[in-house]
């Protein structure tokens, strides 16, 4: 079996409480793996510690405890060795006001200092695929909340990551838009071998796009797994989701 | 919509300063000249001012010292906010004494500087310089920590050196800052460099108000400040035309506060 491209072992992240009120154990000596090429749905209840989980992917944050190594580095400390390497589609948009959609394209091109003209017909392409052709020059304000989801993605993309991290990122979208929208992440991630982390509240959402499925409880820690067979009778799946259904309820006095 | 809304409020300020005008030169029919001289006498004295060499290289001066003043307030606010930015002990050291500076008085940097200093260049680049150094190095500070935690953790995903990070986030971001810093202190920097040259100098659009103040000429003492006064209005509206330009990308309401 090829290396894990996310190996998580006995992490545990500890946030201190401001002004002297204790400790908050975010992420509970979780261990999991991510292979080459899979689709990983992380699904939880809000306030459950998922983002946390997120970000000690990302390396925006380091564990307490215990080991998070992506393609065998330590995401927090090798900064320079992920140059490129992830791509992130985050809950908002986070896309910079000053620049136009296609500028935001450009970002990630700008810095891995990839030739301007190939940057250019790179951010082009992916602005196209995502249906924004035309777009290009407009701000982030003339666009609609769906339109700036897709400036994100194809941002996330265009920088040819080994890795795509996702945090919720259709939640504050319709129902029409974002369904569209996991359509083409899932064609996108599987069009391109991409290996992708998945974070979701919505277990629907996390069953259609996940090849599995880790079921989070508060503190971050797994309690349910399933494998998604995509050829599996109707049956199978919805004993999946009842099972996930009855391990999210189990959890006592995770916020709503 | 908008160009209505331009010519309206262009409208509004011709139409004060007209009757700001027009009650001057009533005043300047019952009033001696010395006190309330015709407006047609300040208006030949401003544009004479204009058009004589000797007498704009004066105008040109206290320009000059504005300029460097408040580019010495600028670095040196930036090296600072800097400092306090990256360490909260630098902050603990620096902010208490910078709050203590922006409350002495402009007047009392002139008697230190006379006192401290012998060039009158100095003096002047001296007391502009702390008059200006606090408003700019706190608004800096402001402008930095008010950049926006989610667009930092998005650039950072992508790994940026240094440099790039300064460039395509940080930069962008405290630009808005900067400019407002540049207006309010440019206006600061007019008053006081005004006391600076009443005081401390001679030469400059301050000490041409000493001499008008001295032979009691108030047409000339009128003149000399609207040179300031327009220098200052051809400034803003400069910073106020990069600042269209650099913040272009702001939606605008059609609606009005």
């Amino acid at each position: 079996m090829a290396d894990p491209v996310i190996r998580f072992r006995d992490v545990s992240k500890v946030f201190r409480r401001p002004n002297g009120r204790g400790d908050l154990l975010a992420v509970d000596k979780l261990s999991f793996e991510v292979a080459p090429g899979e689709i990983v749905a992380v699904l939880g209840k809000t306030g459950c510690g998922k983002s946390t989980m997120f970000n000690l992917v990302a390396g925006l944050i380091e564990p307490t405890s215990g080991e998070v190594a992506v393609s065998g580095h330590n995401p927090f400390r090798d900064f320079e060795a992920f140059r490129g390497k992830i791509g992130i589609v985050f809950q908002g948009d986070r896309l910079m006001p000053w620049r136009t959609a296609l500028a935001n394209v450009l970002l990630g091109l700008e810095i891995l200092d990839t030739d301007p003209k190939q940057a250019q017909k790179v951010a082009r392409g992916w602005l196209e695929r995502l249906g924004l052709g035309g777009h290009e020059n407009d701000y982030p304000h003339a666009l609609s909340g769906g339109m700036r989801q897709r400036v994100s993605i194809a941002r996330a993309f265009a920088v040819e990551p080994q890795l795509l991290l996702c945090d919720e990122p259709f939640s504050a979208l319709d129902e029409m838009t974002a369904r569209d929208l996991r359509k083409e992440f899932v064609r996108l991630v599987r069009q391109n071998g991409k290996t992708a982390v998945f974070i979701t509240h919505q277990i629907s959402e996390a069953m259609e796009i996940g090849d599995r499925v880790l079921v989070c409880h508060r503190p971050a820690r797994i309690a349910f797994e399933a494998r998604m067979d995509r050829e599996a009778p109707a049956g199978t799946r919805l004993e999946i989701q009842e099972k996930i259904m009855e391990v999210l309820s189990l959890e006592a006095g995770a916020g709503g | 919509m908008n160009d209505n809304l331009h010519l309206t409020r262009l409208l509004q300020a011709t139409a004060s300063t007209l009757v700001m005008i027009g009650l001057w030169q009533i005043a300047s029919l019952f009033f001696p000249p010395y006190l309330f001289p015709p407006v047609p006498d300040i208006v030949s004295r401003t544009v004479g001012i204009l058009l004589s060499w000797p007498l704009l290289a004066e105008v040109l001066l206290t320009a000059a010292r504005i300029f460097a003043g408040l580019l010495g307030a600028f670095v040196l606010g930036c090296m600072m906010a800097v400092a306090i930015g990256r360490s909260p002990r630098i902050e603990s050291y620096i902010t208490p004494i910078l709050v203590f500076l922006q409350g002495i008085p402009a007047l009392s940097w002139v008697v230190i500087a006379i006192i401290w200093f012998h060039g009158i260049e100095f003096r002047i680049f001296f007391i502009m310089v702390m008059t200006t150094l606090p408003a700019f190095t706190f608004q800096i500070l402001d402008a930095f920590r008010s950049m926006s935690k989610d667009l930092f953790e998005m650039t950072m995903s992508f790994r940026p050196r240094r440099w790039t990070l300064f460039r395509v986030l940080i930069v962008p971001t405290i630009v808005p800052g900067i400019l407002t810093a540049w207006k309010v202190n440019l206006g600061n920097a007019a008053r006081v460099v005004v006391v600076a040259e009443l005081v401390g100098a001679t030469g400059g659009v301050g000490y041409e108000l000493l001499r008008q103040q001295q032979l009691f000429d108030m047409a000339g003492a009128i003149a000399w400040t609207l040179q300031l006064v327009l220098f200052v209005l051809v400034v803003q509206q400069t910073i106020n035309a990069i600042e269209g330009w650099a913040l272009r990308y702001r939606a605008v309401s059609e609606r009005a506060i």
